[in-house]
Parts: structure tokens; C-alpha cells; sequence
């Protein structure tokens, strides 16, 4: 417990607050068609694009056609991707010369690219390209937080629109998302990124003679490129297997805060937009206050409990005042990476910073929570958005019927059909989670990939399946997930926790972009004062914890009081 | 009703539904509930291992045969909740049964009476002659005569009602009992589909459908406990990775504890008893979607009279003219009024009396000129005195066509005038060529509604005044009464023309009526309550009936609705919050085999894990009969905006749900472990 960490806590989620409001009021420019400062360089680009593409920039699409539309573009970049993985060795831009990517993993890492989970069963330094990091890998990176943030601002055309089929152009919206939002601000981030030392070449690696005299090749490549996106658009998939550890990839605290606030900027600017474009700003604000306030508490678990040393540490030796530094980088430190570790799991982005793995057991159960919890803590771009709505319907709805009216949300009634969709959405990644885990667990070749016993390896295959059924890509590690049994296992997962979560709430959209908006009045229940951010954060947690309790019981709960009975 | 309100827990109700109960488990009628149903299955499931159980001779069967018998007993204690909420219902179906099946009727065919003949022979459009203590056969609309009528029967009102032919008062309904003269009543609706037929069939439930909001809650329901079938189902697997086996009793009881039971085992006696409510306060909804939109209005439609006000005008004030004492203004008015029996008149004499003690006296050769409209004035010619009062108006014109007449002060106009300003009506009254003042007569609003309509208000609803009058005075009712807004000089076409417009703003809109001309209104209206002394065409329209006829119900009927909401939601939360308490019970004893660490988790200290899900089940039980009371009556409430409403609701219903089960299964335990029964 060191007051420094407290104050970067404070720090980070101070300056979350600061960027939403800018961010909001940019996203919401964006997505109504309004001119921004962008739009004399960009406006001509994007009609242009338009017209090669034979995309009608005002023609909308009902939820039908705007999830088909998804659907198709979401099936061929899959393909096209697994293409090029497979074709790698004859294609240019190989220098280490590798050979095509194994089928299993391929078809894995298409899926969890274009899912925008960034599970990776590879070593990217050790078998993708840099044609296939470049033009696959990074390209994914923006196409699917683009694809993420099209249905976040098509979900919220559901409550601001009344009478009309109508929820927007998922072309446009994609269009947009990524001409305006993430191509600017990533080109900027990566010139920081260089300006602070992460390479950005074409070449493969450096020769370098070690203080042992002994010759090693340094992996390098166009990192600082993808580095910027992968935090920017929550994908988490690192140029190189150890992710935001290496000094490479996030070489100092600065870079490291910066990245910790990219994961977060445009989530949280998706509340903003949202409270805007529904016409009372506090909606936005209450939403974020919900996240925020489930954030706050888990980072200040897990950090707590990093400065905590562990039993087996503690007979080892370890200085009680050191804290749990297993697994950390020296330069983040303790706060650095517990932080780090909160933010990266409750924005479903998936980079790492330090070896979950070797956080203490209470330290390493906030990250699954976040996980578990839906990945709605500020979530993945538009992902978390989309997914703390679906609970809010369902706080709205028990709690408007305690207020003795029909349950109506921003003036939008909440009946049987939303009720279905939301509980449909929701039940995904519980049947993802608990059915991966359970037949993993209960099978000779699932328990075989597992490096440890007891409660903790079966923690780490817990922690696999949230992380893939989240769309976080964070891993836990300690399980061997390159095996054809996993990867395909890994790879449903990912697509249920997208897609069935995806096309309900897009339906959600459509059935209330048609009904009317009935007009607020003091018998209406106010979503955006503190009973309401309250109240949305306990359902989440509630939600949560009665799905996964057996699960945590037998997993990190057990491991924990199995430490404190010893 | 026919018969005074019936205890809730009236012994010969509990006997029945205590019956009906066991006939209501049969699976073939519990499915539409799936979480009873889900339990009856996991009952039945249990109840094969403990019969397995007792053939291998395991030592669990005792367990097994216990958890067996109160998963059997959960669905009874919902199935008898569904029972007692119906009971009442079913008692008075009876009684209006009785009512209805020895009704005759004596048809009039080409202008002759035919001899009696069974009613339910009648067909739509028949004419039927009915004198004095015969029964009304059939609904219908009275066409010729007047008659007294006792409704009784339907209204449970001992009071006769005159019914007459002609204008809004002209519905008669079967079943009840003409009690003076005689009248010819044309079929407006055979049987099988009078209104006593469907008052059964609404009193007993038999048409009672699910309501959209219930559908949408048993979705909830069955969402959330889909969630737990994969809670628990992926329970063994998890086991298994550590070399661990878990018993099937056990997790057929852990599901069964998570599942909403205490909700989906009470839905449909809340949903009856909310209809039941209705049908005490003598308000006939024709479904509980109408009941619902209830508790969603936003906008009453009042009219003015008999609602607002008292219906007649009083006089409150004596208004001299320049020169003339208040005293002689007070006794000309009475000398007047002192035959006149229409309710202003009486008030004028009243005020004279409280004003100046004055009395009635001897009129023996006064001549009294009763008001006419023509003339628009009334009077009295006596002791050689003309006595007039009457619209102002008039009275100038009359005594200005008198040879004694004297100039009308200005002061005269400017006082009625003002009386007309502030909502009320001035009556001028002069003797022989002089006129001595303005009486002013007011339209008096009721009583305690101004705090009715605050409250109105204070729970979001805004109150809309409907009114023939003017503007001007539209206004001052509007303003004395409270109301949010007026609607003046309304036809019927404009009050229609209002409900769109409030409709397509988004709100839903309530209102009452009596008269054919509200017909259209009545039905547009999201709530739509027809007064019973209304025409049929009302009664039809409407989807409520009041069979009190008393257009301030509405208030009682938005309050009926939206109990019933809060009732829901508040057993959901309830029922959810307690799953927690049950978590910590159960979990614990289900995996302490395999990780004896997790005895940490035990924190109410169980005495063991058989005991520890035996009471976690028994509470699951018991806490429906417990609940039984609460879902009949509804959660209390009261007119309060929704932030409060929540606060509170989640205090009781939310952090009680969370506790009350810590000290319940602990209770239960301590009794269990006690008696050794595990």
C-alpha cells in the first residue's frame, strides 16, 4: 500500500473523466455526418470511397440489413485473413522467412482478430510476417474497433430515433469510425510511440552480441504501428508475444499511462455520445459513472492485494514491503501493472503489461471478474457500450416496475421483445464460459494443455474462456492453447461471445428505434442520478456473480483460502 | 357485489384452493409456468433417487426423501396461492350465477305483450315490457318510460336508480330488479354476452389472459433461470478436474434454490389479485392489460361536474347595489327562492339563513312565476312587491320595461362582472323597478381534491379539466381546484381531438365518461372507465366499468395499477436478492469434499452440509405461503415520485432480500441439526 500507486489510480481515472467529454462531443460530429475539423482533408476521401464501393451515403438500413451486412463483411475479412496467413511464405515482406501459420491456429487468430479479441496461440515475432502483422493483423485491428463503434452509434440511434425501422448505414458507420476516429489519433499515438523509442521498420531483427558474448537475434519490425491501434480499438494483440511488457512495445511509465488512457478514450467517449445523441448529456454521464464506479473498486482490490506477498514468497523470503513484484516489470512496478491489469481486462483490450498468471489470487480474480462481469467496464470500443445497455434494460426493468409504471428506458418501453433479446445477448457468455470451461475441465485433452493443478489450473482454464468469450484476448497463461482442441474450442467462444451478443442487440436497436418517446415526468424513474449508477452497478455485479460463483469457488476462491488456511 | 367482501383467508376459500391446488400440479397445466414447472421436474427427479436410493439401500435416501418432499411442497404452496387468489372470485361467480339463471321474459311482439318465456331464448333487437319487482332479462336499452331500479346485484349500491328513457341514464342491465312502473327495454345483448356474463367470467378468472408485461416478466424469468441451469450443470465438470464428485440431490437442490421460485410461484396470484382489488372498489376491467395501462397514465381527463365540483352551483355571497342595505338584497332573494327547488334556489335560502338568521315564512297569497327559459328568470308577486332575480341581463331588460323604473348603477355590471371573472355565475335580483343587487352563485369544488390532484402530481400524472363553460371561468375552476390544465367549451369531438394529441406526444391518457357522445373518447383512451348508469354504447367502449359510477375512481384505479407493478417487481427483486443467501448455504456444501477450504465460505456456520441445503430448500418453501398475503394485498404504496418510490422499494424489497434469507436458513438449520433431521 503505497500512496504513489493511489495516486496514479486517481490520476488515470481523472484523466478518463477529462478525455470523455471531448471524445463524446467528436464521436457524436462524426456519426450525425457533421463537419469537423477533419472533414475538408477527409470529406472528399470518404465520398470518394463511396462512390468506389457503389455505397448510397444516405440510404439506411433497418436492424436486418445493418447485421447482414456485419455478418458478410465480418466472414470475408475472416477468410481473407486465414488466406493470408496460410500464404505468408510466398508473399513479400518475410525477412525471418517463416512459413505458412499452422491451419488451427490460423483459423484461431482470424477469428480473434476479426472479433477484435486478439487471443493469440502464436508468437508473433516467431511466425507471423510482417506482411501478415501489417496488412492482416493491424488492418483487423481497425476494422473490427470500427466495426465495434458502428453498433454502438447504431444502438443509440435506437433510443434517439422514434417511429422509424431505421437505425443507419453500416458502410457509413464503419467509414467514419475508422477515417475520423481511429486512423487520426493512431497516427499520432505511433509518431509518439517512435518518438519514445518503439521501432518501426521493415526489417526483422537486430544482431546483438549479450554481456555473456553469446549472439542473439533482437525481434523488430513496424511495431509502434500497431501498437498505437492495439490499444486505441481495445484489440490487445501484441507485435511480439510478450505484449505490452516488452520494452519494445511500451518502453517507459509515460507510454505505459498513455496506453492505459488510449484503451479507455473512446469507450468512454461512447457514453458521452450516447447521453448527446438521446439529447441529455447526464445519460451518458451516469452510464460512465456505473462503469467507473465498478472500475474503481476492482482496481483498488487488485492493487491492494499486489502489495500483499504471498505465502509461498513470504517463506521464501521475500521483504513484506516489496509486494508481489513476481511477474512485474521493474519499470511499471506495482501500481504500474496492477492498474494496468484492471484496465486491460475491463476494456476487453487484452494487452498485457505483467504475467496475470503470478498475480496473487485475490489480484488475479479482479481481471477475471472484469472479465466475467461482461466486459462493460468501459468494455471494448463500442462492445462495452452495447453491453452495459443490454443490462441496463434489465436494471430498467425490474426497477421501473418498482416504480409502479411499465418499464420505459430514455422514454422507450421495455417489453417482452427487448426483454428477450437483452437476456439472450446476456446469456452468451455465460454459455461460452461455463460450457468451454466445464468441457475442457472434464476432458482428458482439455486438463492435458494445463501447466498447473489444483484450483489454479483450472483457474487458468476459466481465465481462457472469459478471455475469449469476453473478446478481451488477455491471456492468464499457463495453458497450452496452440492445440487443435483449443484453438477451435477458443474460436467458438469468441464467436458466440461477438455474434450472439451482436445480432440481439442490433435487433434491440431496431424495435426501439420504432416506438415513440414517451415524454419524462416525475413518475418516471430517472436514469441519471446516483440510485440509478448504483443500481446499474450492482445488477452487473449481481448478474455476474450468481452466474460464476460455482465456477470462482472452485477456482480462485478455493486457491485463496487455501493460502489464507495455510 | 351481491355479497359483502369476502375475507381473503376465509376458511371455505383456503379449504378450495387448498384442493384446487393439488389438481393444478398436474404438469399438463403447469408448464405454462416454467419455473413450477422446472421445480416439479427436479421434485420428480429427486423422488427417483430416493426411491433408487431405497432399493440399493444407500444411506442418503433419508436426505433424498426430504429434499424430494419440500421441492413437492414449493409447487403446492405456489399452486395454492394461484387457489386463494382465485377463491374469492370463484364465491362471487357464484352468487352472480344464481342471479342470472331463473331470469323470464315477457316480449312485446307487434305492440303486444307475449306470456313469459325463458330469457334466454331473447334475441339482439327484441322488445320486452318489464313492470314493477319483475327482473331485467337481458341488458338492454330502456325505450320507453321511466322506472326505478334496483341494482343490488351488480352494484352491491342498495339505493334504487331511475332509469329513463332518452339520454345518458337509459342502460339497464340483466339481473337486476325493476322496483317502481314500468318500462320497454330493447335487447342489446343476449346471454352469454351481457354484462353479467362477462362479470362472471371476469370475477372468476376464466378469461383471464396473460398481460404483456407478466409475458415480458416470465420472460425474465425463464432467462434468468436458464443462466442457472448452466450455473449449475457445469458444476460436475468443474468437480471433476479435481478428481471430485458431486450429488445429484445436491445440485438438483442448489437449482432449484437459485431459480426465481418465490416469484414465478407467486406471478399469476398477484396478477388475479390486483383484477380482484378492482373488482372491491366496484371497477369492472374488461383485462388486466387494462389494469396495467393503469399504472402508465399520464394524463387524467376529468370532467368538471360531479368530479371536480359538486355538480350545482351555490350561492356564497350578497352583492348590494349602491344605496341598497345587503339585508333587503338577502330577503328578496329568499321571498324569491323560497319555492324554488332547484338546488340554486335551496342554496339561496341556505345562505340567506346563515347570513341573517332569516326563516321561512308565510307566503299564503304570494303568486310564484317559476324560472322559465324563455324569460330566464323566476319570481314572486306578493304583498304587492314584483320580485324577480334571473340573468342580469334579463333583469335589467325587465325592470327597464317597468313604468317605476330606476336607473341600473353601473356598480351593478362591474360586480357581476367580476363574479363572472372568477368562475362563478351572477343572479340579479330587483323589486318592482329597481334592482337591488347580484347573488353570487359558485360552482363549489369538491372537497379534498385540490390534495388529490397534488398528489396526482407529485407521482407525475397531470390532471386535465373537461368543461362546457367558458374560458374565463374554466380558468378560475381550473385554478381553485388545482387541475393542470382545462379544456373549455368542450364538445365531444374536442376532447377526442385532445386525447390524440396527448397520445401521439408519447403519453397514455385516461378518462370517464357516461354519455353515447363519450363513446368514441372511451374507446381512444388508453383507460377508458364507463360509468355504470351509463348508455350501452358507453359501457361497451370503455375497457372499465365503475359500477359505483363515480368519476373520481379513476384516481384509485391509476393507484390499483400501479401497485400491481410494484408488487411484481418488488417480489422479483426479492426473489433474485435472495439467491445470494443461498449461494453461501449451498456452495459450500456441495464442494467441501474436494476443497475443504472452502468451509471459509460457510459464514452462517451451518452445522452441516446435508443440514446447510436441506434449510437453504425448506426456506425456498416457505418463504411463498409467507409471501402469500403480500402478493394478494400488494406492496404498500403511496403517491410519490418514482426516484422515492425505488429508494424505498429497494430498501425493503433489495437489501431485506439480501438479509432476510441469512437469518432464515440459519434459523432453519438451527432447527433442522436440532431435531436431527440431517
Amino acid at each position: 500500500m503505497r500512496l504513489e500507486g493511489w495516486v496514479l489510480i486517481f490520476v488515470f481515472v481523472s484523466l478518463v473523466a477529462l478525455i470523455a467529454r471531448p471524445m463524446g462531443l467528436y464521436l457524436t460530429a462524426v456519426f450525425e455526418g457533421r463537419k469537423t475539423w477533419l472533414s475538408p482533408v477527409l470529406a472528399p476521401l470518404e465520398r470518394g470511397f463511396y462512390r468506389l464501393a457503389g455505397v448510397k451515403e444516405g440510404a439506411e438500413q433497418d436492424w436486418k440489413g445493418y447485421a447482414g451486412a456485419l455478418v458478410v463483411f465480418s466472414l470475408v475479412a475472416t477468410l481473407a485473413l486465414f488466406a493470408l496467413m496460410q500464404l505468408q511464405h510466398l508473399l513479400p515482406l518475410n525477412p525471418q522467412g517463416f512459413g505458412p501459420v499452422p491451419a488451427n491456429v490460423a483459423m484461431n487468430t482470424a477469428v480473434s482478430f476479426v472479433t477484435n479479441t486478439n487471443w493469440q496461440a502464436y508468437s508473433g515475432e516467431t511466425t507471423m510476417s510482417h506482411l501478415t502483422q501489417m496488412a492482416g493483423l493491424t488492418v483487423q485491428n481497425f476494422l473490427s474497433a470500427a466495426v465495434g463503434m458502428a453498433i454502438a452509434v447504431a444502438f443509440a440511434r435506437g433510443f434517439a430515433r422514434k417511429g422509424t425501422g431505421q437505425i443507419g448505414n453500416f458502410w457509413v458507420d464503419m467509414t467514419r469510425a475508422t477515417l475520423y476516429v481511429l486512423l487520426p489519433i493512431s497516427i499520432l499515438f505511433a509518431v509518439y510511440l517512435i518518438a519514445s523509442g518503439v521501432p518501426q521498420t521493415v526489417a526483422g531483427s537486430l544482431p546483438a552480441t549479450t554481456l555473456e558474448g553469446v549472439r542473439q537475434d533482437i525481434a523488430i519490425g513496424p511495431i509502434a504501428s500497431q501498437e498505437a491501434i492495439k490499444m486505441l480499438g481495445t484489440n490487445g494483440g501484441g507485435f511480439l508475444n510478450a505484449n505490452s511488457a516488452h520494452p519494445f512495445e511500451n518502453p517507459d511509465a509515460w507510454t505505459n499511462l498513455i496506453q492505459m488512457l488510449s484503451i479507455f478514450a473512446i469507450g468512454a467517449g461512447t457514453t458521452i455520445m450516447f447521453g448527446r445523441m438521446v439529447g441529455d448529456e447526464r445519460q451518458g454521464w451516469a452510464i460512465l459513472a456505473a462503469m467507473g464506479l465498478l472500475f474503481v473498486v476492482g482496481t483498488g482490490v487488485a492493487y491492494w492485494s499486489e502489495t500483499q506477498v504471498g505465502p509461498a514468497l513470504a517463506a521464501a523470503g521475500v521483504d513484506p514491503g516489496m509486494g508481489n513484484m513476481e511477474g512485474k516489470e521493474v519499470r511499471f512496478g506495482l501500481s504500474g501493472s496492477a492498474l494496468f491489469a484492471a484496465v486491460t481486462t475491463a476494456a476487453s483490450c487484452g494487452a498485457v503489461n505483467a504475467m496475470h498468471d503470478s498475480f496473487t489470487a485475490l489480484g488475479g480474480l479482479v481481471p477475471l471478474i472484469n472479465m466475467l462481469a461482461g466486459e462493460v467496464i468501459v468494455g471494448g470500443v463500442g462492445a462495452g457500450f452495447y453491453g452495459i445497455l443490454l443490462f441496463a434494460i434489465l436494471t430498467i426493468f425490474i426497477a421501473g416496475l418498482m416504480v409502479g409504471r411499465t418499464p420505459a428506458y430514455l422514454g422507450k418501453k421495455i417489453e417482452s421483445r427487448e426483454v428477450k433479446l437483452a437476456v439472450l445477448a446476456i446469456l452468451a457468455s455465460p454459455l461460452a464460459i461455463l460450457a468451454g470451461t466445464a468441457i475442457a475441465s472434464a476432458t482428458e485433452v482439455g486438463r492435458s494443455g494445463v501447466l498447473n493443478g489444483g484450483p489454479h489450473g483450472f483457474s487458468e482454464i476459466l481465465y481462457s474462456f472469459a478471455s475469449t468469450a469476453g473478446n478481451n484476448g488477455s491471456a492468464f497463461a499457463g495453458i497450452t492453447v496452440n492445440t487443435d482442441f483449443y484453438t477451435y474450442m477458443h474460436a467458438a467462444a469468441m464467436l458466440i461471445g461477438r455474434f450472439m451478443v451482436i445480432i440481439p442487440a442490433l435487433a434491440i436497436a431496431g424495435s426501439l428505434a420504432a416506438k415513440p418517446i414517451a415524454p419524462a415526468s416525475a413518475g418516471t424513474f430517472p436514469t441519471n442520478g446516483p440510485l440509478f449508477i448504483g443500481l446499474l452497478a450492482f445488477v452487473i455485479v449481481v448478474v455476474g456473480a450468481l452466474t460464476f460463483l460455482p465456477a470462482l469457488a472452485v477456482g480462485p476462491v478455493a486457491e485463496a483460502t487455501a493460502n489464507t488456511l495455510n | 357485489m351481491t355479497t359483502k367482501p369476502i375475507s381473503l383467508l376465509e376458511p371455505s376459500i383456503l379449504r378450495n384452493a387448498a384442493l384446487a391446488a393439488f389438481a393444478k400440479m398436474s404438469p399438463l397445466k403447469l408448464w405454462r409456468n416454467p419455473v413450477m414447472f422446472a421445480t416439479e421436474l427436479a421434485a420428480i427427479y429427486v423422488l427417483i433417487l430416493f426411491a433408487r436410493d431405497i432399493a440399493t439401500g444407500e444411506q442418503g435416501a433419508v436426505f433424498a426423501g426430504q429434499i424430494a418432499f419440500w421441492l413437492f411442497l414449493t409447487v403446492w404452496f405456489a399452486t395454492f396461492a394461484e387457489g386463494i387468489a382465485e377463491g374469492r372470485g370463484k364465491a362471487q361467480a357464484a352468487s352472480l350465477r344464481r342471479a342470472r339463471s331463473e331470469l323470464t321474459a315477457r316480449r312485446i311482439i307487434d305492440g303486444k305483450p307475449q306470456p313469459a318465456a325463458a330469457a334466454g331464448d331473447l334475441q339482439l333487437g327484441d322488445l320486452v315490457e318489464i313492470i314493477a319487482t319483475e327482473f331485467v332479462p337481458a341488458d338492454g336499452e330502456v325505450i320507453e318510460g321511466v322506472a326505478t331500479i334496483d341494482e343490488s346485484a351488480i352494484t352491491g349500491e342498495s339505493a334504487p336508480v331511475i332509469r329513463e328513457a332518452g339520454g345518458d341514464r337509459s342502460a339497464v342491465t340483466a339481473g337486476t330488479r325493476v322496483l317502481s312502473d314500468r318500462i320497454v327495454v330493447k335487447v342489446t345483448a343476449i346471454q352469454g354476452s351481457t354484462f353479467l356474463d362477462r362479470m362472471i367470467a371476469l370475477v372468476e378468472g376464466a378469461s383471464r389472459r396473460k398481460t404483456p408485461n407478466e409475458i415480458a416478466l416470465g420472460v425474465l424469468l425463464a432467462g434468468l433461470s436458464l443462466i442457472f441451469v448452466l450455473a449449475v450443470a457445469t458444476i460436475p465438470a468443474f468437480a471433476a478436474y479435481s478428481g471430485g464428485v458431486v450429488s445429484a440431490v445436491a445440485l438438483a437442490s442448489l437449482f432449484i434454490a437459485l431459480i426465481p421460485t418465490t416469484i414465478g410461484g407467486l406471478l399469476s396470484a398477484i396478477g388475479i389479485a390486483g383484477m380482484d382489488r378492482l373488482v372491491r372498489f366496484n371497477v369492472l376491467a374488461t383485462s388486466g392489460r387494462a389494469v396495467e395501462a393503469a399504472g402508465d397514465v399520464d394524463v387524467l381527463l376529468l370532467d368538471k361536474t360531479g368530479t371536480i365540483t359538486l355538480g350545482d352551483r351555490q350561492a356564497v355571497a350578497f352583492i348590494p347595489a349602491p344605496g341598497v342595505n345587503e339585508r333587503d338584497l338577502a330577503d328578496a332573494a329568499q321571498l324569491a327562492s323560497l319555492s324554488d327547488e332547484t338546488p340554486e334556489g335551496r342554496s339561496i335560502v341556505v345562505l340567506a339563513k346563515e347570513r341573517f338568521a332569516m326563516r321561512g315564512r308565510d307566503m299564503g297569497q304570494a303568486k310564484f312565476l317559476p324560472f322559465s327559459a324563455h324569460t330566464r328568470m323566476s319570481g314572486v308577486d306578493a304583498d304587492g312587491a314584483v320580485i324577480r332575480k334571473g340573468a342580469v341581463d334579463a333583469i335589467i331588460v325587465h325592470v327597464r320595461a317597468r313604468a317605476d323604473a330606476v336607473e341600473v348603477s353601473p356598480e351593478v355590471r362591474k360586480a357581476a362582472d367580476k363574479v363572472g371573472r372568477e368562475g362563478g355565475t351572477p343572479l340579479a335580483v330587483s323589486r318592482d323597478g329597481r334592482v337591488l343587487g347580484i347573488v353570487h352563485l359558485k360552482d363549489v369544488v369538491k372537497g379534498g381534491v385540490k390534495e388529490r390532484f397534488a398528489e396526482l402530481r407529485r407521482m407525475g400524472i397531470r390532471t386535465v379539466m373537461i368543461t362546457g363553460d367558458n374560458p374565463l371561468t374554466a380558468a378560475a375552476i381550473a385554478a381553485e381546484a388545482g387541475v393542470d390544465d382545462f379544456l373549455a367549451e368542450a364538445k365531444p369531438e374536442d376532447k377526442l381531438g385532445l386525447i390524440r394529441k396527448e397520445q401521439a406526444a408519447g403519453r397514455m391518457v385516461a378518462m370517464c365518461g357516461d354519455g353515447t357522445n363519450d363513446a368514441p373518447a372511451l374507446a381512444q383512451a388508453d383507460v377508458g372507465v364507463a360509468m355504470q348508469t351509463g348508455t350501452p354504447a358507453a359501457r361497451e367502449a370503455g375497457n372499465m366499468v365503475d359500477l359505483d359510477s363515480d368519476p373520481t375512481k379513476l384516481i384509485e384505479v391509476v393507484s390499483i395499477g400501479k401497485q400491481l407493478l410494484m408488487t411484481r417487481g418488488s417480489l422479483t427483486t426479492f426473489s433474485v436478492a435472495n439467491d445470494v443467501a443461498k449461494y453461501f448455504a449451498i456452495i459450500p456444501a456441495l464442494v467441501l469434499t474436494i476443497y475443504p477450504s472452502l468451509q471459509a465460505l460457510n459464514v452462517m456456520q451451518l452445522s452441516s452440509p446435508n443440514s446447510a441445503i436441506l434449510s437453504a430448500i425448506i426456506f425456498n418453501a416457505l418463504v411463498i405461503p409467507a409471501l402469500i398475503p403480500l402478493a394478494l394485498k400488494g406492496v404498500k404504496w403511496r403517491a410519490a415520485p418514482a426516484g422515492e418510490l425505488l429508494a424505498r422499494n429497494l430498501a425493503i424489497y433489495g437489501v431485506g432480500g439480501l438479509v432476510a434469507p441469512f437469518i432464515g436458513i440459519k434459523a432453519i438449520d438451527l432447527v433442522v441439526s436440532s431435531i436431527g433431521l440431517a
